[in-house]
């Protein structure tokens, strides 16, 4: 537990990290003003890999922005397809076929395991564990193969489509999808001896990095950063899209606020994202997975739309304005990173910076998701 | 009562001249024309299965920070502030997207309109922390100013930045 110190503004100096820097995973830049080794505040500096994602939805077709989703978040880029496609089915009111669901949330799923095992390896490679990242990477490798195998691409996916998807899984997805699950539950309990359990990691992270409720709410965090403050909320139990209310499966909360808290629910969060692929393997239905009727050009009525998903990090919603033409009259992105960095600066006022650092790396952040 | 009810309860207060229980001038779930002429400051329900959100709130620039307090007290939190350029109305309009952590699932867009040449709204950053970076980044993206905000300086355009490429104007 670092001690509270009374910081002195007059002694201080400024401390750059990044935005080349091996512990801000990314082109992020942080100004961190210091007292000795302490953090008096940090200031964050974004927009080194500001792309404009959100104009280039107004000039190019609902299909043509589909690409766009891959590159957001690139560890977790198939919710991220979930989402767009939610935004504009919903518009257009574009059934799903049911089998094109399963295999949405099995993939999507996959997906999210992937990202925990890359957030995983980086954060205690960070911490100094070099082991473990060997291990994480290739697990992942297991599963990007897997989802190679159906969409095409390793990281930036274009999977989705607007009513169904760009093509069936198969036999072999399944057969391996089926075995890496048996292969995880055992690599889990082996992360729970080689990491959960290690005295060092406990010692680094419990108690440090403290984030409250209220806090939660000021900023707007969500996903597995409000889980590790006692907050009940995931978007796939909250507000049950796709076809999420049909399967068992719990949503880890732990109230202790520190860093530690983060990584049990990543944690937790794959074995129940296990679970899930598993419900949806056993009941995944026969059928298409692109609908009969579709329309050929994508003209929402004029209006606004808003959807959300859970992405590997939280609460990311589009809010979509349409004239009724080919084009997205205007297309918000909301990153859930993006909400869970802000409030670092704020939590990180008085910690060591060792221990800021650690706590950085908790709060999982992809860079390209932030700066859009 | 329902959250959507209590909410709508709650943000009543910010339109005296209106009846609480008067029924909105568009029906539930009907479609809006969203470029049609600018609608009253008021507020209507919307379908959530078909447009994802439940209240629609427009309200003058001057209510925002009670209206967030309003917001915060009833235990939402601040998804996002997004700007949409009307030039054809010749005004801003800035959208504030809220939602709760709890199971009792409800939605709200609070909207505001303000004249294209004079784009300034008070800040809520007193309220909602989180709201400093949203703030900033509608102040690159659209030139909004926001009117007591502790740090309106670029945060995802260049430093240097003197255009707002969300604008329907700006051309690349």
């Amino acid at each position: 537990m670092s001690q509270p110190i009374e910081l002195q503004q007059d002694e201080t100096f400024v401390l750059n990290v990044g935005p080349q820097h091996p512990a801000t995973h990314g082109v992020l830049r942080v100004k961190m003003t210091m007292d000795g080794e302490y953090i008096y505040n940090a200031e964050t500096v974004l927009g080194y890999i500001h792309r404009m994602h959100e104009k280039m939805a107004e000039n190019r077709t609902y299909a043509q922005y589909m690409p766009n989703m891959g590159r957001l978040d690139y560890l977790s880029a198939m919710a991220f397809n979930h989402g767009y496609a939610l935004v504009v089915e919903r518009a257009c009111t574009i059934e799903v076929p049911e089998r094109a669901e399963y295999v949405r949330v099995i993939t999507v799923e996959l997906n999210r395991i992937s990202s925990h095992l890359v957030w995983l390896g980086a954060y205690v490679l960070d911490l100094g564990g070099f082991t473990p990242l060997m291990y994480c990477f290739d697990d992942r490798e297991q599963i990007l193969d897997l989802l190679e195998s159906v969409t095409g691409s390793r990281l930036t996916y274009c999977y989705f489509r607007f009513g169904g998807l760009y093509n069936d899984i198969d036999d072999a997805f399944i057969s391996g999808t089926r075995s890496f699950i048996t292969r995880m539950r055992k690599e889990l309990k082996m992360y729970q001896k080689l990491v959960t359990g290690n005295i060092i990691l406990m010692k680094r992270l419990q108690g440090h990095g403290l984030v409250d409720r209220d806090m939660c709410q000021r900023y707007g965090a969500t996903g597995p950063v409000a889980r590790g403050s006692g907050i009940n909320y995931d978007v796939r139990r909250n507000e049950p899209y796709s076809i999420y209310d049909r399967f068992d499966f719990d949503v880890p909360v732990f109230h202790e606020g520190d860093s530690y808290a983060r990584y049990l629910v990543r944690m937790e969060e794959i074995e129940q994202s296990l679970r899930i692929i598993e419900q949806a393997l056993d009941q995944l239905p026969d059928g298409p997975v692109n609908p009969e009727k579709k329309p050929k050009v994508i003209k929402p009525p004029a209006g606004d739309y808003y959807a959300a998903v859970e992405t590997a990090r939280g609460n990311f919603g589009i809010r979509l304005v349409s004239d009724g033409t080919k084009n997205a009259y205007r297309l918000k992105l909301r990153s859930p990173t993006y909400s869970n960095m802000h409030l670092f600066d704020e939590a990180c006022r008085g910690m060591l910076i060792a221990d800021a650092l650690a706590f950085m790396g908790s709060l999982d952040l992809v860079i390209p998701e932030i700066d859009r | 009562m329902s959250i959507q009810e209590t909410t709508k309860a709650a943000l009543c207060r910010l339109f005296p001249d209106q009846e609480p229980d008067s029924p909105p001038i568009e029906p539930a779930g009907e479609e809006t024309e969203a470029n049609q002429a600018p609608r009253r400051n008021t507020i209507v329900d919307q379908d959530y299965a078909t447009r994802g959100f439940h209240l629609d709130v427009q309200l003058a620039p001057e209510q925002l920070p009670e209206a967030a307090r309003i917001m915060f007290d009833l235990g939402y939190f601040l998804e996002a502030i997004t700007g949409v350029d009307w030039p054809t109305d010749d005004q801003l309009e800035a959208v504030y997207d809220f939602s709760r952590y709890d199971f009792e699932l409800c939605r709200v867009a609070i909207k505001t309109r303000v004249a294209r040449n004079q784009p300034h709204l008070p800040t809520i950053t007193s309220v909602y922390t989180g709201a400093n970076w949203h703030e900033r980044e509608a102040h690159d993206f659209f030139g909004i100013v926001f009117d007591g905000h502790p740090h309106l300086i670029p945060l995802l355009l260049p430093e240097d930045a003197d255009f707002h490429p969300l604008l329907k104007d700006f051309h690349a």
